[in-house]
């Protein structure tokens, strides 16, 4: 078997007295698709958050292709690791968020070009035709020129998703990436994110609430529930048949929500 | 020059006797310029629009002209123009002075006062019937004080620390008194050190006070922030 | 209109030295290091704390004598009118910085930038749109406390002003009001463009 792309061994996470994540063991094979679901506050957004190193898991390991994120072996043994080794590993990893978070000062082709140039040293023109040809995969390519205030929060979020495809991380996570989206833009935004699954080879976690898209999109799912992986499998058994009360409970909800 | 404690001990009782003057004329300036700055804001309000634009003038002429200039205008300058002209004693000067300077500052607050009070407000007050004056004195203003009053504040320590400037007209104030004393006996480390001893133990525990007193007034009058969007993440 | 250099030479350089600080005391403010932190708000509370007046007289009369060096006036009230703009206007670096949604500071750590490039190229770019507006308010600031410096005898136009007067009594009131108009024709510009950075930072900052 292939190494995992992404381990969480035994990860806990505490914001000041409260435990939000009690213990999750989570392995992510490369290109592999994941949908965590769950209830708002099981922890689902922590969990990738701590991947993207935004939060500092309180114990357990997180390994990038084998490498742990938060700590790095000295003389054999594993301590905190510091700006430095956090920058390395982290090149591999791109993020999406709920409030798309683009530079307001930049343009549209800055956004996305500005990392590459930047952070990966990617030649100017280089990093313009990737840029150009992702916006115009995501239907922007008119755009170019603009500045993030004059989209919509639909448009806002395709750009955020080319920003970080751009970068070429080998593992995706989208942080409840329709949640602030009119309901009309939504629907253009997931067109997106399919078609970048389509193509395979990045693996992806995607946070969501939406239980369609999560199975079409996901090669697993994960439900989880006050800080602890309550069940996981295969889209169809876990959305189907779950095996748990509170799963069921769950997703009653969401059909009697929607 | 040389620390000298017999100096401190000769020059401290001088500048605490002066530190008095320095507050009153402190509380003077201020009480000038909280009524001069709602007569502006009153004027403002009129809608006729070449007379706001004279106001905005003259507001924008006091605010962007140096105090000590107005000063000396004041102390020098009008007791020679004809039929309003009189001699005005250097206390007076300040109080005018400073007084009328800080009051283009203080209208500005009113104002920010007032236009912070939501439209929806007055529209409900005109909705219930309210008369003129009772929307003013029980819808808006109570809403438009409260929230002023550390910006208020604000200006009170700001002007405090402007007093010195009182010194050229002569105003018996602290650093005046710490002046003359340099002057007579050639000794300016321990009196200069000392006012700005006082002026430091003055201000700084009321603006501490004044921040105090802001985020008291914030958590009354903002929706409170949700706990996750506290700060920025260190990494 | 003599001593004109002398006022717009004190505000050049109070400015420039005055901008300086503030950014160097600004990030003091938010550095790490706990005794740069500390420093950096002992001055900023020292400076803020004392009148600008005040610090006038001891760094004109105290200073030289402590230190035993010669001090030009014009050096005198470059470095207050420096030090002390300087400590306000550190505050609004500040302040913009930390006003820069914490959203921006993730997206350009999910784009792997270092400390530094999340500074230069998404933090700052930010913050100084919101900074501009205010250092433009402290122009005009320190425009007027230029005229302090008469008090320590440099020839600004404040103290040209009253020389003449002491000549020529009965102008008083010509003369004072000529100064003032001589002050607010050169704030106009800063007052134009102060208004005119209100407008433009108003764009291109992230609200959520």
């Amino acid at each position: 078997m292939t190494q995992p792309l992404i381990q969480y061994e035994d990860v806990h996470k505490s914001f000041d007295d409260v435990e939000v994540l009690k213990g999750i063991n989570l392995e992510v094979d490369p290109g592999e698709k994941i949908s965590l679901i769950g209830p708002s506050g099981s922890g689902k957004t922590t969990i990738i958050r701590m991947l993207m190193t935004l939060e500092k898991p309180t114990s357990g390991l997180i390994k990038v292709d084998g490498t742990p994120l938060w700590h790095k072996e000295v003389n054999g043994k594993l301590v905190e690791a510091d700006e430095k080794h956090l920058r390395k590993v982290r090149g591999d990893i791109g993020m999406v968020f709920q409030h798309f978070n683009l530079f307001p000062h930049m343009t549209i082709l800055k956004n996305c070009t500005s990392a590459p140039i930047n952070v990966q040293g990617v030649d100017k023109k280089v990093a313009e035709e990737r840029a150009v040809e992702m916006l115009e995969k995501v239907g922007l390519g008119n755009k170019l020129d603009a500045y993030p205030a004059q989209l919509s929060g639909g448009q806002q979020q395709r750009v955020a998703i080319a920003r970080s495809v751009v970068m070429r991380p080998k593992v995706m996570l989208f942080d409840e990436v329709t949640s602030a989206l009119d309901p009309e833009t939504v629907g253009e935004v997931l067109e997106v994110i399919r078609d970048i699954a389509k193509e395979g080879e990045m693996a992806m976690i995607l946070v969501t609430h939406e239980m369609e898209f999560a199975r079409d999109i996901a090669d697993r799912i994960v439900f989880l529930e006050s800080g602890k992986i309550a069940e996981e499998g295969k889209p169809l058994d876990i959305l189907e048949n779950p095996n748990s009360e509170r799963l069921k409970t769950f997703l009653q909800r969401f059909r009697s929500n929607f | 020059m040389r620390w000298d404690w017999s100096t401190v001990i000769e020059v401290f009782p001088l500048i605490f006797d002066a530190m008095w003057t320095t507050l009153g004329l402190t509380i003077a300036c201020f009480s000038t310029a909280m009524i001069v700055g709602a007569i502006w804001t009153a004027l403002k309000r009129i809608k006729f629009k070449p007379f706001n634009w004279f106001i905005s003038f003259v507001l924008e002429f006091i605010r962007s002209t140096p105090p000590l200039v107005q000063l000396y205008f004041l102390f020098f300058a009008w007791p020679m123009i004809p039929y309003i002209g009189v001699t005005l004693d250097p206390f007076t000067v300040a109080v005018m002075g400073l007084g009328v300077h800080f009051s283009t500052y203080i209208s500005e607050i009113y104002r920010s006062g007032i236009e912070g009070v939501p439209k929806g407000q007055l529209e409900a007050a005109t909705a219930l019937n309210f008369s003129t004056r009772q929307k003013w004195t029980k819808i808006i203003l109570p809403q438009a004080i409260p929230p002023i009053i550390p910006m208020l504040g604000n200006y009170l320590i700001i002007m405090f620390k402007e007093i010195p400037l009182t010194i050229v007209v002569g105003v018996a104030g602290m650093l005046t008194v710490a002046e003359v004393y340099g002057v007579n006996n050639f000794e300016y480390l321990e009196p200069y050190t000392i006012v700005a001893f006082f002026f430091l133990a003055m201000s700084y525990p009321s603006s501490l006070l004044i921040q105090w007193l802001e985020k008291k007034m914030n958590r009354r009058f903002v929706n409170k922030p949700d706990k996750k969007g506290k700060g920025v993440t260190a990494t | 209109m003599e001593g004109l250099d002398i006022t717009l030479t004190v505000l050049i350089g109070s400015a420039i030295f005055g901008y300086s600080i503030a950014f160097i005391a600004g990030f003091g403010r938010l550095a790490k290091n706990v005794f740069i932190r500390k420093f950096t708000t002992v001055y900023i509370e020292i400076f803020r704390g004392t009148s600008l007046v005040v610090q006038l007289f001891w760094f004109f009369y105290v200073l030289p004598g402590l230190l035993g060096i010669e001090l030009s006036s014009y050096m005198i009230g470059v470095i207050t009118i420096g030090m002390n703009y300087g400590a306000y206007m550190s505050e609004v670096v500040r302040g913009s910085i930390l006003a820069v949604p914490k959203g921006q500071y993730e997206a350009a750590t999910a784009l792997n930038m270092s400390r530094f490039q999340r500074m230069r190229f998404v933090i700052l770019p930010q913050a100084i749109r919101m900074m501009l507006p205010e250092f433009g308010n402290y122009l005009i600031q320190m425009l007027k406390a230029t005229s302090l410096v008469s008090i320590i005898s440099m020839a600004d136009i404040t103290y040209v002003g009253l020389l003449y007067r002491d000549a020529n009594t009965s102008e008083g009131v010509a003369v004072f009001t000529m100064l003032l108009v001589i002050y607010f024709i050169i704030a106009l510009p800063l007052i134009y463009i102060t208004r005119r950075l209100e407008r433009w930072a108003s764009k291109g900052v992230a609200t959520e």
